[in-house]
């Protein structure tokens, strides 16, 4: 009786172990998929948590990081951001608003004689400082201004 | 799929200058409606090619404004350079243009 049980159980077990099996493969092309999206990146919902996922958190203040915010945004929901770096050797560029409810808004990579400069337009629930990060030969460098938001912008 | 994009690509000295506009909801997954929130739905990747070369690689999120406005800048280039543009969003939607630098 006793033993039965036990045979019962280890089939049981060994079954799970399959299907889990099965499921991990079955979620593979999925995850594939979206390789291209740093989801855990940029699901953190503090800036420094959000720094710390693109390994930023030790990031150096640059002047060489050229940031252009408006000093008071009238529209939350669409606020200017130009970022220029003068780094030499400038990889890449993430933008991170602090105040956000996911402060990581975007992360651009430039290669091929891209320079690295971007200019997009942000949506801002609240008042908040805009940090930018620069990725120069593995070192990250950062720049912030802060923007005063009249208008929230999460109503759309 | 009828999200229509715009590129402007022009020379400007020793660079060209690399702007679009995609037309895209970028729904936050925060606003309601009627009490129901709005599901998320946003462009994650945006990549840039010059004559067939990747020069930028964007990771976006719902943060980015609707109908995204985004300018680039590479070094060089001519005129009749094919710059193309793609997207892709949180539900699998694309959509790419190209255009010549003039």
């Amino acid at each position: 009786m006793d033993e039965g049980r036990r045979v019962i159980l280890r089939s049981a077990g060994a079954t799970g172990v399959l299907v889990a099996a099965l499921a991990a493969g079955l979620l593979k092309p999925e995850r594939a998929l979206a390789a291209n999206w740093d989801k855990s990146a940029f699901r953190q919902k503090t800036a420094e948590d959000a720094l710390k996922s693109i390994g930023a958190e030790n990031a150096e203040k640059s002047s060489q990081l050229m940031l252009d915010v408006p000093e008071i945004a009238e529209n939350g929901a669409v606020v200017p951001v130009e970022i220029s770096s003068h780094i030499p050797g400038t990889t890449s560029i993430a933008v991170v608003i602090d105040k956000n409810p996911f402060p990581l808004i975007s992360r651009f990579n430039f290669m091929n004689g891209a320079l690295p400069y971007v200019k997009l337009n942000a949506k801002m629930g609240q008042s908040s400082n805009v940090r930018v990060i620069a990725e120069a030969n593995g070192k990250h460098y950062v720049a912030m201004r802060s923007v005063k938001v009249t208008i929230g912008g999460c109503g759309g | 799929m009828a999200r229509p994009m715009k590129i402007r690509a022009r020379l400007v000295g020793d660079y060209t200058d690399i702007r679009v506009l995609m037309a895209h909801p970028m729904e936050t997954g925060q606003r309601k409606v009627k009490g129901k929130l709005v599901p998320a739905h946003f462009i994650e990747n945006v990549t840039v090619k010059v004559n067939g070369k990747t020069v930028v690689d964007a990771q976006t999120s719902q943060a980015i404004s609707r109908n995204p406005v985004f300018a680039f800048r590479v070094k060089g280039g001519a005129k009749g350079d094919k710059v193309e543009i793609g997207w892709v969003d949180n539900e699998g939607e694309t959509n790419s243009l190209d255009a010549a630098v003039a």
